[in-house]
């Protein structure tokens, strides 16, 4: 028992309600929710050095011990992707005080915000499937007012569709819950995956986990990503990027959970098919990344690429790959975001995102055009930046199982990806200088020092990948041995 | 009893999906609506209908019903009552802003 653990979801979302009340004031918002962000920062620090030290932390909510209450579990792999999400939203946050304009934020922009980190925390640390679909749908609710904040024509179109599709996707899950406690009579996970390892996962099972497979895949954009490009590319730049950074990642952290936890009794047919989805994911992600001559719409490609990449980690289910998916994943939140954000300073200053009508931005902004070179070096995984250890891991997994066309169409669309980015790169930073300074439609002043902590931290987690290894270490042993997070959560408890 | 359930739920969800493959807005969410009861149902359902006494555990009673799915059936309903409601706010504002509520009239123009 240790409390700590439900903080990072009750912080958020006290001082958010706390925000509602005093509308006008501004100011207090903005120090109110940048303290936020650094406690739920501190406390899941201090989560990953329990867990280091304790083993996997658990609350059991109100005393009702596990199996019959709510339990709330943390373990390395939550742990280090609650610490991201808290640095990505922290910087996400910078950004908006100098981008958002007042009229969101007076209409409540960082309650919100708040709010989509609270169902983005409670996802990561639950321990219970039905509370796993009430924290989604937190972040969810949060993220359709997100995303219609300010109520241009084309977020309305956009988010009629994203809301439809999530509201399906939601129903599913709960129909996916009923059937899995028909079949189990349990909705903790760890009870989940203990009478599962006992029973077998028979054909109803596996037919269980394909329906939960599909509704994450409708959240985190494997394969299913048809709604993603037009819902990422219609709100304001800091959602946009904070959403590329954190949503699709939760989808990503439910996949993992239940194949590792709960379904992995049948790897031939669940992961095989986790693998086929994320290759057909990621060769459509780079067909779009290269078709389009768009900056949002590269973008938004290049995140249902990344999606694909790190299932295919998950898909070989050995240690090397999970090693991989993790490192990926934490280096995907950063660099979506950064990347983002850059995408989204280039097109406030020329005031178009069409890649034709844009060029030189280099010699009025060399900062801003190299950071942008580093990002793109470091998503395609060059050497001693972030991408690269994640690439070689997952690589190196699915060479270990024979799966090669895996591994070489990961490493294909690497190479597609990196053409895509670059298409950005030398057509808006390099040609003539077309736009001069006093022309531009906006300034990079207040905006800069976000992309340029984002970047610092590509470039840390790329050479400090040796110091991080202890942790991801961890997470992929409590991953790879189910065991551990029951006995963390039952206590020793067995029908 | 549990055949009835499965037949009416199955009927729910094909009204359901057809309302949503309709091209007028407020149907799509009449569709979602009706799919959401189907899955109350489906919850309900799967958890085994009444089988005993009231859910409540006492010294001489021998039966009683499981209440989780009631349980989780009553948060689905209020969160379902929550997002259906946004979601006609959302509409209702599409319409005044886009000026139609017909789906094949909100395709985006590629250069705006």
């Amino acid at each position: 028992m240790n409390n700590l653990v439900i903080m990072p979801i009750i912080v958020p979302l006290i001082i958010g309600l706390v925000m509602v009340i005093f509308r006008q004031k501004i100011l207090f918002h903005k120090i109110l929710s940048v303290f936020t962000l650094i406690a739920t920062g501190v406390i899941s620090g201090f989560l990953i050095y329990q867990v280091k030290y304790n083993g996997i932390q658990t609350l059991q909510l109100g005393g009702w011990e596990a199996p019959f209450g709510v339990s709330m579990v943390a373990d390395m792999f939550s742990g280090l992707l609650l610490l991201t999400t808290s640095i990505v939203g922290l910087l996400c946050l910078v950004f908006a005080f100098g981008s958002i304009g007042e009229d969101r934020e007076r209409h409540y922009f960082y309650p919100l915000f708040l709010f989509l980190i609270t169902g983005v925390n409670g996802s990561f640390l639950t321990g219970d499937v039905f509370n796993l679909f009430v924290c989604f749908e937190v972040m969810l609710i949060s993220s359709y007012a997100l995303i219609t904040l300010g109520g241009e024509k084309k977020q309305l179109r956009e988010s009629i569709k994203y809301v439809l599709i999530n509201l399906l996707a939601s129903f599913l899950f709960l129909a996916a819950v009923a059937y899995l406690y028909s079949v189990t009579g349990t909705i903790n996970m760890a009870h989940l995956a203990e009478r599962v390892g006992e029973v077998g996962q028979s054909g109803i099972i596996t037919a269980v986990a394909m329906m939960f497979l599909f509704v994450f895949s409708l959240k985190a954009g494997l394969f299913l990503f048809f709604w993603l490009p037009g819902s990422y590319s219609a709100p304001p730049t800091a959602v946009a990027a904070i959403f590329a950074a954190l949503l699709t990642k939760v989808g990503i952290y439910a996949i993992f959970r239940f194949f590792t936890l709960i379904f992995y009794h049948q790897p031939e047919v669940t992961h095989l098919i986790i693998g086929i989805m994320a290759a057909i994911t990621m060769l459509l992600g780079a067909i779009g990344a290269i078709a389009f001559n768009d900056i949002k719409k590269i973008l938004t490609y290049n995140v249902i690429v990344g999606v694909g990449f790190i299932l295919a980690g998950l898909a070989t289910y050995t240690h090397e790959g999970l090693t991989g998916s993790i490192y990926y994943l934490i280096h995907d939140m950063v660099i979506k975001a950064v990347i983002f954000l850059i995408g989204g300073v280039i097109i406030a200053l020329v005031g178009t995102s069409k890649l034709n009508d844009i060029s030189g931005l280099i010699k009025t902004h060399p900062y801003l055009g190299w950071m942008f070179f580093i990002v793109a070096l470091s998503i395609a995984g060059i050497p001693p930046l972030s991408g690269f250890i994640g690439k070689v891991y997952i690589t190196e997994g699915t060479f270990a199982v024979g799966y090669y066309w895996l591994g070489a169409i990961g490493l294909i669309t690497s190479l597609m990806v990196l053409f895509s980015v670059m298409k950005i790169f030398m057509n808006s930073f390099w040609g003539e200088t077309i736009l001069s300074e006093d022309m531009e439609k906006s300034s990079t002043k207040g905006v800069m020092f976000p992309i340029v902590t984002l970047v610092l931290l590509t470039i840390g987690l790329g050479l400090g990948a040796e110091g991080l290894y202890d942790y991801v270490n961890i997470a992929v042993e409590s991953l790879m041995n189910p065991s551990s997070y029951i006995e963390a959560v039952l206590l020793g408890y067995s029908d | 009893m549990e055949t009835l359930m499965s037949i009416l739920i199955g009927v729910l969800f094909t009204i359901g999906t057809y309302l949503i493959l309709t091209k007028s807005l407020i149907r799509i969410i009449l569709g979602t609506s009706i799919i959401s009861h189907g899955v109350h149902l489906l919850i309900l359902t799967m958890g085994g209908l009444k089988s005993g006494g009231p859910p409540l555990l006492g010294i001489d009673t021998t039966t009683f019903t499981d209440a989780l799915p009631q349980a989780l059936i009553l948060t689905a309903i209020v969160i379902n009552f929550a997002t259906t409601a946004l979601f006609l706010v959302l509409s209702y504002r599409a319409y005044q802003e886009l000026g139609t509520d017909n789906t094949a009239e909100m395709r985006g123009d590629e250069n705006e």
